[in-house]
């Protein structure tokens, strides 16, 4: 797999500085969004997204654990995943690189800081058990922006998900459904991705329009309290963003909410 | 005997599906299921292999990777290999590679890729199979495809394709395991892999019903292959 | 950028289907039953069958049947024009990444006129993408020779992937269908048989459209009628 050549990373800055790219979308506009259910039967809820040819898949699954110090009367919430190899040519084998390691903690602050789980509704014994939620995230195809298509692929999947059956003797029954997983009503951490190449700000990058990008930012955003919150934020790589631009984002960030929160509708 | 409790005959495979070039990044990759067990390989190669001393001058080195995702099982499998996949990834190697040439690719690596999404039990027979049609997508040159599945005996029964629950049994002598792959058209396995409690004269009747098992295989990695032209 | 070698290695259609014979095989199928045909790429003789080494389209032409590939990685031959990305600069030459399982290199005394040592980068540096054509194909690399018509720096423009096996019918039978998209959007287009394609255009636009002509034509997995398909989708765009 060639990296990014100097020619191709000056065309595409031409291209988005004029608003153009190769499939013929503007420069903040998604691909196509396809979800699926029932990634693995043996989940206790799972979604795959196909955003463009970018290809992601997010199981969650409960089971009992210990809750932390600091929160006795709250559920846990474990947000992993890899790059499988798979996925990309440059995916390789062994121990995860950054981007392995950065996916699913941005998945896991937006989910957590959105408060989309009602951590307090999965106790089991206060102060001696309670459900964890493992939240998974493999990529199956690497067509550009893994987080944003993550993010959509989770919310899915939660939405989707229940609680095992569990005795009195704590044993749990996982063929055995119970209740849908707690979710506050409408709460959904859709992640904005912004790339930057040159003084463009663009949206759901192909993976050869990123490998051309210098810089990201990613906003987790969800509607609440009548308007928007934005419950997380990273800055990726070296390049500086400057006020204007984060004013830029800022602007754009409720359009896209919505628009990303009807589609959302119509396929959840 | 009665019906197994999915209603199957004794020597009645799962349903399968078969499906080619699901993975647009890879050079070749395949979706094999057995009823509930969904596999999914990709294969990358021949490409660039590092470090050099693992080079080979004889031939390209077949490079197999199989894991299970962690929610393709009821208690969650923790992320990273285990002993168990390292084991199937090193069978799997040895299943595929009699089939594929690779000397026509000194120096380099095929890396081939499974992941099972949902694991109803033949995992690694359903990987086996989603990895030779990758293979064969890559156009990796190759003997014949290899096709793979796992028999067994339910107390004195001999049956095809097991489930979990089956496996699981342990009524009279219990279940017997044997995962076998051979080259299709041909009288060669590659692999061959046991547990369980099964008589010498048994394992021969084995033989006989896996190589009628291999050739329904066949016919529907066939048709996926060609099903991916059209 | 026109170039010979980029001729010679198009892709014929099938103007009348019983000039040539195409079906998809899979590895190990017969393909025809016979001693008189002669096994050529990707097919061999198994007794009296023609048996299929690989995955794709048997075609028989008169007594040689062969199988050519659809898919798959780019298998490096001498003579083969690729396109490549500079990786760094040594004492002796330029280390070319071409997508393709061995690396290439690009002596220094296969450069189009003579290179100093110390202007080195000044000609090619780090991340500047070339054409080049395949010199020999060795165990520790690929040497690579910009010693001819139609090679050298790419200046400009953008470069792209096609799925290798693709390229022949991306070029078209003597170059037809790559000069029929040069001619529709007056690009310049340089093709790699590693399947990286360099287009530079007038406008942006006319850029964007060279490449999706030439990605409908890769996609397309039957070679039928592939002219008349694309002189169709440029009278509709």
């Amino acid at each position: 797999m060639m990296n990014v050549s100097n020619l191709s990373k000056n065309t595409l800055n031409e291209m988005f500085a004029a608003n153009k790219r190769f499939d013929g979308r503007k420069i903040t506009d998604f691909r196509k969004i396809e979800i699926t259910y029932d990634v693995s039967n043996k989940a206790e809820g799972s979604a795959r997204i196909k955003l463009g040819k970018t290809d992601v898949v997010v199981g969650v699954k409960l089971a009992p654990g210990t809750p932390y110090p600091d929160s006795l009367d709250k559920g846990n919430l474990m947000v992993s995943g890899d790059l499988l190899p798979l996925a990309s040519p440059r995916f390789e084998h062994g121990p995860p690189g950054f981007n392995a390691i950065e996916l699913p903690r941005l998945i896991d602050r937006a989910v957590r800081e959105s408060g989309m789980i009602d951590l307090s509704k999965l106790v089991i014994k206060e102060g001696e058990k309670v459900w964890t939620v493992f939240i998974d995230i493999y990529p199956i195809n690497d067509d550009g922006n893994l987080i944003d298509a993550a993010a959509l692929a989770t919310i899915a999947a939660l939405k989707k998900a229940h609680i095992p059956s569990i005795n009195e003797k704590g044993i749990v029954d996982y063929d055995k459904k119970a209740d849908p997983l707690p979710l506050q009503k409408d709460i959904a951490p859709i992640s904005f991705s912004f790339f930057k190449l040159g003084s463009s700000l663009i949206l759901d990058p192909t993976r050869e329009e990123e490998e051309a990008c210098e810089t990201r930012v990613t906003w987790g955003v969800s509607k609440m309290f009548g308007g928007y919150r934005i419950n997380s934020c990273q800055k990726s790589g070296k390049q500086i963003i400057t006020q204007a631009e984060i004013e830029k984002m800022m602007s754009l960030l409720p359009e896209k909410c919505d628009e990303l929160n009807e589609k959302l509708k119509k396929l959840l | 005997m009665a019906k197994r409790s999915d209603g199957r005959k004794a020597t009645e495979m799962r349903p399968m599906i078969a499906k080619v070039g699901v993975i647009p990044n890879a050079d070749g990759s395949a979706l094999f299921a057995f009823g509930k067990t969904i596999a999914i390989a990709a294969v990358y190669g021949p490409r660039l292999l590092h470090p050099q001393h693992m080079q080979d001058p004889a031939g390209a080195v077949l490079r197999c990777n199989y894991d299970l995702l962690s929610f393709s099982v009821s208690d969650r499998k923790k992320p990273g290999p285990s002993r168990r996949s390292q084991e199937i990834s090193k069978v799997t190697e040895w299943a595929l590679s009699p089939a594929v040439d690779l000397s026509q690719f000194p120096n380099t690596v095929i890396d081939v890729q499974i992941y099972i999404l949902q694991a109803d039990a033949g995992t690694r027979t359903a990987g086996i199979n989603a990895a030779s049609l990758a293979l064969a997508q890559a156009g990796i040159p190759m003997r014949d495809l290899v096709c793979s599945v796992a028999l067994g005996k339910l107390d004195k029964e001999l049956v095809v394709d097991l489930t979990k629950e089956e496996e699981d049994q342990h009524d009279g002598e219990g279940a017997t395991d044997f995962a076998i792959a051979k080259i299709a058209n041909s009288d060669e396995f590659t692999l061959l892999q046991l547990d369980g409690k099964i008589a010498p004269e048994q394992v021969n009747e084995v033989m006989v019903l896996a190589k009628k098992a291999a050739e329904q295989i066949y016919e529907v990695q066939k048709k996926a292959l060609k099903e991916a032209v059209e | 950028m026109d170039n010979e070698l980029e001729m010679a290695q198009g892709a014929d259609e099938t103007d009348t289907e019983s000039e040539k014979k195409r079906k998809v095989v899979v590895p190990g199928e017969v393909i025809v039953t016979g001693e008189d045909y002669l096994p050529s790429d990707g097919a061999r003789r198994e007794g009296k069958n023609i048996v299929a080494l690989r995955y794709g389209l048997a075609e028989e032409s008169g007594r040689v049947v062969k199988v050519i590939p659809l898919f798959g990685a780019f298998v490096p031959r001498r003579g083969n024009v690729v396109i490549g990305r500079v990786t760094d600069i040594t004492f002796y030459g330029w280390l070319i990444d071409i997508d393709s399982a061995s690396s290439g290199f690009l002596p220094i005394e296969e450069s189009p006129r003579f290179i100093n040592k110390n202007e080195m980068d000044q000609f090619l540096a780090i991340g500047d993408v070339v054409a080049a054509k395949i010199w020999s194909v060795k165990q520790k690399g690929i040497d690579l020779s910009l010693k001819s018509n139609g090679l050298g720096k790419l200046e400009g423009g953008f470069i792209f992937r096609v799925i290798p096996s693709r390229i022949p019918r991306v070029i078209g039978r003597e170059g037809s269908m790559i000069s029929l998209i040069k001619e529709k959007t007056g690009c310049n287009i340089t093709v790699g048989q590693n399947g990286w394609i360099w287009i530079k255009g007038e406008s942006i636009d006319a850029q964007i459209k060279a490449r999706q002509a030439i990605e409908f034509v890769a996609d397309k997995v039957h070679l039928s009628g592939l002219t008349e398909k694309m002189e169709e989708w440029f009278s509709k765009s």
